[in-house]
């Protein structure tokens, strides 16, 4: 039906885009370049708009930022009714969570993805691509709703057990004291993030795999490797500089992740190493305080989002970089 | 690259080699056991959570629950989300028309005239960058750009799901495109067409199902955010068909604000809105998934 690539094709900025005056010709040259600038700008849009964002939202942060000065990332004292905005608290939060998130999803997830491309049965592979896809297209309010009308409460009650247990002991007893019974904690949000960020993980860990050449697989094969030593000796090596990407996407995932995170973790303007307490992280702060928010507090949220934003890019421009070094190696590993 | 260390140094048949094929059979055996656990582990929420929605949801869903007006008094028990799913569906609508064409043409850009040239890489990078912008931050974007200057609307929340879903569709559309073999684009050009005429009357309609899917999944990922609508399109509970007319409703909004409520009857039409945008968003994505199958040219 359709001509296969012809593999000598000649450099098309070359002789095709010079011919404009053939007998066929359609429209005029005007309206060829008039498209091609179009298309120029809305690829130019992307720029423009994260542009704008730290732009716009620095602007309308001013207020707090001059007020707070360096205090509003280093302080943790977050005080709305006498105008302190320090904001540590909540990037501990963001962080703690995020960390939990990934101690739970990354083992998870790459579990999930060497299942798929490696031990699945061919019947089980699709159904396990159909599960992480629906993983990833629930709302995340929806994972919200469940986290704070029934899984927290649920494992609310575990929380409040499990402190008993380790009531006392040096470090067990201090992550596990203070045990909220409804299960509006750190370890809640961190749990769910983790459901949250298992499909980006798994579907960024698959493509990973997937370029581990097919001649390495064989040739562990041919020693007599069990499946575990193939994976280990031949998969891994080749595909850790792309996990390494796959985690900090997830990572950059879970920093930014708002409203089931809102819903689920207590509010509570806290640096507690409590994993069974009540905390808040930057982005639930600022939806949850928003709505009742004005003056510097309003800018101060503002702030907090570009805070998020800045973190947020830096993460995301690292594993960008990460996954890039990897696919180049890949490409001239193929050669 | 080392496969395997060589640990097997000695003949086979003696007892330290069956020993040692032993212990390799159980390592391997433990980790595909572990393997298995964590795709149980993984399949738990996603069936809790759909068995938790399709219960309490099914029990508030008929006709009067999609149709009915928000109750004015949160307590009070009973149907009505129907606001809310006109606001859901007024503000993704509009969210696609902007975000859909405009994805696509900067998709054209990359492919088919930047390629590898410096702009184009780095609007590549940037709009990977723009998919992990928390949007929450897209939210707070719209609020200082266009809120404060022309209030609360479902245009403002429509601009902020734009945002979100105009970097998905780029490199959606952009990795479809690069699928088209160039031996089209060069008989169309060899038969005289210009570079836009190529584009539009050959390129895109050999890539047509894949930016349809891709866009679709797009769409369902901003149908159900809440994050970017909660400081644009304020917190209305009456009908309102007019994007640009104040303030009003989405069903991941009402699901956010009942959930936070101790009153059974909110909780109920939480439960029923999330069920409402599950559907939605399931139609869609399976929608794309079937785009993809049945309409796909072959390109390859």
């Amino acid at each position: 039906m359709i001509a296969p690539p012809s593999t000598t094709r000649p450099p098309e900025t070359g002789a095709a885009a010079t011919n404009g005056k053939g007998p066929l010709h359609g429209g005029s040259r005007l309206a060829d370049q008039t498209f091609r600038w179009v298309c120029l700008a809305s690829g130019c849009l992307v720029l423009v708009v994260l542009g704008l964002i730290l732009f716009s939202t620095s602007q309308q942060a001013m207020p707090a930022f001059r007020a707070e000065g360096l205090s509003f990332i280093t302080s943790k004292n977050w005080d709305p009714a006498s105008g302190h905005f320090g904001a540590l608290a909540f990037i501990y939060g963001t962080l703690l969570v995020s960390a939990i998130a990934l101690i739970i999803a990354v083992p998870i997830s790459i579990g999930l993805a060497l299942f798929i491309a490696e031990l699945a049965p061919p019947r089980l592979r699709v159904p396990v691509t159909y599960v992480i896809d629906l993983l990833a297209a629930i709302p995340s309010v929806v994972y919200g709703l469940w986290g704070i009308l029934v899984f927290g409460r649920q494992i609310g009650r575990l929380y409040v057990d499990i402190g008993g247990w380790f009531h006392g002991i040096p470090i067990l007893g201090t992550l596990t004291g203070d045990a909220n019974n409804l299960g509006r904690t750190f370890m809640t949000a961190g749990i769910i993030l983790a459901i949250m960020i298992t499909p980006i993980v798994t579907s960024i860990s698959r493509e990973v795999f997937a370029t581990v050449p097919r001649d390495q697989k064989e040739a562990a094969w041919g020693l007599g490797a069990t499946r575990w030593e193939m994976i280990r000796g031949a998969v891994f090596p080749y595909s850790r500089t792309g996990l390494v990407g796959a985690v900090m996407l997830g990572l950059g995932r879970a920093m930014g992740e708002t409203i089931a995170v809102a819903l689920v973790i207590g509010s509570s303007a806290t640096i507690s190493a409590h994993l069974f307490g009540p905390g808040d992280a930057m982005a639930s702060v600022i939806a949850n305080q928003f709505g009742e928010a004005t003056g510097t507090f309003r800018a101060a949220l503002i702030g907090l989002g570009v805070v998020l934003f800045i973190m947020t890019v830096l993460v995301n421009l690292l594993a960008r970089k990460i996954t890039g070094r990897a696919d180049r190696r890949l490409a001239g590993g193929k050669r | 690259m080392n496969a395997v260390a060589p640990d097997v140094v000695f003949g086979p048949g003696t007892p330290e080699a069956a020993r040692n094929i032993a212990r390799r059979r159980r390592a391997d055996r433990a980790f595909t056991g572990l393997v298995y656990a964590g795709v149980a582990i993984a399949v738990i929420p996603l069936v809790a959570i759909i068995y938790y929605v399709v219960r309490k949801g099914s029990g508030i869903m008929s006709v009067g629950f999609l149709t009915r007006d928000i109750p004015i008094l949160s307590r009070s028990v009973g149907p009505g989300m129907g606001p809310a799913i006109i606001g859901t569906l007024v503000i993704t609508g509009t969210a696609t028309l902007m975000a859909v064409p405009l994805g696509i043409l900067a998709a054209v850009y990359l492919n088919e005239y930047g390629k590898k040239n410096r702009l184009a890489t780095v609007i590549r990078t940037m709009s990977d960058v723009m998919t992990g912008v928390p949007s929450i931050v897209m939210g707070l974007f719209i609020y200082t750009i266009w809120v404060l200057r022309y209030g609360l609307s479902g245009f403002a929340g429509a601009l902020a799901l734009a945002c979100l879903m105009l970097p998905i569709v780029i490199r959606s559309t952009e990795e479809i495109l690069r699928l088209v073999p160039a031996g089209l684009r060069e008989a169309s050009l060899a038969l005289g067409a210009s570079r836009a005429r190529t584009i539009i009357t050959v390129v895109l309609p050999a890539a047509i199902s894949g930016i349809v899917s891709g866009s679709l999944l797009a769409v369902a990922r901003a149908a159900g955010e809440t994050a970017p609508l909660l400081f644009t399109i304020g917190a209305a509970r009456n009908r309102n068909w007019h994007v640009f007319g104040g303030a009003t409703t989405a069903l991941s909004s009402q699901i956010f604000s009942n959930a936070q409520l101790p009153f059974a009857g909110a909780q109920d039409r939480a439960w029923g809105a999330a069920l409402t945008l599950i559907v939605l968003v399931v139609v869609l994505t399976v929608l794309a998934r079937v785009v993809t199958r049945r309409f796909s040219v072959p390109l390859r």
